[in-house]
């Protein structure tokens, strides 16, 4: 620490206004915040102190991270190697894991953090954290085969284009890393749907055992083929095939339970989209149409990345609802568009993503009415009040 | 107007020259003035129908601009739309007509948005703001200018589109056989309309960022 310290502090006086490399102020400054808790405060004005900042937050959402990053790893190897009717030790297919997943998270960073950082120098701002989160929110909710210039394309396309445009971070209307996602599912549809891509090296791979499919509880349920769809406690424990981060609801709870420990993800939206999506469930059972809308509810909030949308997407304080009513009128629309999306479009066998990023276009007007309706109803009151 | 009638301008004077380019750039009618959006959208998926669209555009303002600017002063002021919209259905009905007769393909694959130039915001607009007010000349030169600063960002939208939606230019691959089997795919969204959107919006964003006069202030 003291190491690291003393060398960002040799460095600092050349990237200073008048230093060697004024240029790279921004780039030095965001590697020196990262590291270390700056040391400047604000000297005027009305101001909260809180312990942590922005960076330190951002730190946390990938900590939560973390479970459903490792065991995606994991069930990567898994798949593989259940493709290909190999029985193989423990390390044998975290390692095939890591080696598949690692590429897709360092691609996501680099390109973003690339786009990031030419913003900042260009524009003299320091570079914003915002970043950290989404580079790693994009590799998990990728299938592993997704070609790794598709997922630069992509990102440089979110961040530039939804983040940068608007304002950057805090500016943006839509969640980048579900930008990315809806980039790659509409500009290459083939690689993001379907049944092959789920399992690395399953299109055109040798070797895989017959009768494998590779689909997704989810293409299996629009498929029709509600009898093979894993039982609950496959679902939950995630050795089903998706996205790299979706698959195990027990690595997403515990993100849950740390971003809510903390409080850094919001229990209201949590809570909501959770309701949101139980509610639309039940009103599809009680309406039983077809097979897809009788599924039980623990089915279908534990299929696909209805979870991991809610707990990880969804909650982005940036996108998401700001004032206490919003949020819960924002997470349970989410809910509902979720699995509303899924059940009624076949072209779309996953709804969460468009859920969440039609309700980040709706969370300012659902703000604006929220604060509205207080002020009138404050009105009202003082009106009362002074009257009697 | 406050010139003598008598003195006869020069054809390609200082003046004219600068109605003619100003629209190329700083009064560009899609990016500054963002009219005639809608069928900037709609029409740039590939180059070939983007630039016939365009020459029919230019075609239709500049003699529109002619005809309205030479009826203007017995054109009472009550009735000018309709006035404007019966020569500017006329032209758009040969215009039509021609593309009909000797590019049936493109002709088809531009459907309805040659017949709904009548409704091109850039026309009225050109209409209403210049040929109303100018002699002929000027305002043939005006309808041509604006014409071409049209075209120039659907040719250029046009070309992003299919170079990146379906990796031709004109209908002819450009993109080299080894780069697809590398692995390299078309981008689809290219092809869907909200990236024409997204693609003027760039123009526009470089565009304001060379000339920062046109940035608006707020």
């Amino acid at each position: 620490m003291k190491a690291l310290r003393k060398l960002l502090d040799n460095i600092k006086p050349h990237v200073q206004p008048g230093g060697k490399f004024e240029k790279f102020h921004s780039t030095f400054d965001a590697f020196e915040t990262f590291l270390f808790v700056p040391n400047t405060v604000t000297h005027k004005g009305s101001h909260i102190r809180d312990s942590i900042d922005l960076k330190r937050t951002m730190s946390v959402v990938v900590i939560a991270l973390i479970p459903a990053l490792l065991f995606g790893m994991y069930n990567v190897g898994y798949w593989h190697f259940a493709s290909l009717g190999q029985e193989v030790s423990f390390m044998q297919t975290f390692t095939f894991g890591l080696l598949k997943v690692l590429p897709l998270v360092i691609v996501s960073y680099v390109s973003g953090l690339g786009v990031e950082f030419i913003f900042a120098q260009v524009r003299g701002h320091e570079v914003n954290e915002g970043f950290l989160v989404t580079g790693m929110l994009i590799p998990l909710v990728m299938p592993v085969d997704v070609p790794l210039w598709m997922v630069a394309v992509a990102t440089i396309f979110a961040v530039t284009i939804g983040k940068e445009a608007f304002g950057g971070t805090g500016m943006n209307v839509f969640n980048p890393a579900l930008l990315a996602r809806a980039f790659v599912f509409f500009a290459y549809p083939a690689k993001i749907t379907g049944d092959y891509i789920w399992t690395a090296g399953l299109s055109g791979g040798t070797g895989i055992i017959d009768g494998f499919s590779g689909a997704t509880p989810l293409g299996l349920a629009s498929a029709g083929q509600m009898d093979k769809i894993p039982a609950i406690n496959e679902l939950l424990l995630g050795f089903i095939p998706g996205s790299i981060g979706e698959t195990s609801k027990i690595a997403i709870l515990i993100g849950a339970a740390i971003l809510l420990l903390t409080g850094v993800g919001s229990w209201r939206i949590m809570l909501s989209g959770l309701l949101g999506g139980l509610s639309m469930t039940l009103i599809f059972n009680a309406a039983g149409a077809n097979a897809y809308m009788e599924l039980s509810p623990m089915t279908q909030i534990l299929m696909g990345s209805f979870l991991f949308g809610i707990v990880f997407m969804a909650t982005d304080p940036v996108t998401a609802a700001q004032t206490s009513r919003g949020k819960w009128i924002y997470g349970f629309l989410v809910g509902m568009f979720a699995i509303m999306i899924r059940v009624f479009n076949p072209a779309y066998p996953e709804g969460t993503m468009l859920a969440i990023l039609l309700m980040n276009a709706f969370a300012p007007l659902i703000d604006h009415y929220v604060i509205e309706a207080n002020i009138s109803k404050r009105l009202k009151r003082a009106l009362k009040a002074s009257n009697s | 107007m406050s010139e003598d009638k008598n003195t006869r301008e020069p054809m390609f004077s200082a003046k004219i020259v600068k109605i003619l380019t100003r629209p190329f750039n700083l009064e560009n009618p899609i990016t500054v003035q963002v009219l005639g959006i809608c069928s900037a959208l709609a029409v740039t998926v590939q180059m070939k129908p983007a630039i016939v669209m365009a020459l029919s555009v230019t075609v239709v303002t500049a003699f529109s601009n002619l005809i309205i600017s030479t009826l203007r002063n017995t054109i009472p002021s009550r009735i000018r739309i309709i006035v404007q919209l019966v020569v500017v259905a006329a032209l758009v009905i040969i215009v039509d007509q021609v593309l009909k007769a000797y590019v049936y393909d493109v002709s088809k694959k531009l459907s309805v948005f040659v017949g709904l130039i009548i409704t091109n915001c850039i026309l009225m607009g050109r209409l209403e703001a210049f040929a109303m007010a100018q002699k002929p000349w000027p305002s043939f030169v005006d309808g041509i200018g604006n014409g071409i600063g049209y075209g120039l960002i659907l040719i250029t939208v046009g070309f992003f589109r299919e170079l990146l939606g379906s990796g031709k230019i004109f209908g002819i691959d450009v993109v080299p056989q080894f780069l697809y089997d590398a692995g390299y795919v078309s981008n689809g969204l290219m092809i869907l309309p909200p990236m024409a959107l997204i693609t003027i919006g760039v123009i526009i964003w470089l565009q304001r960022s060379k000339n920062r006069e046109l940035i608006d202030k707020s």
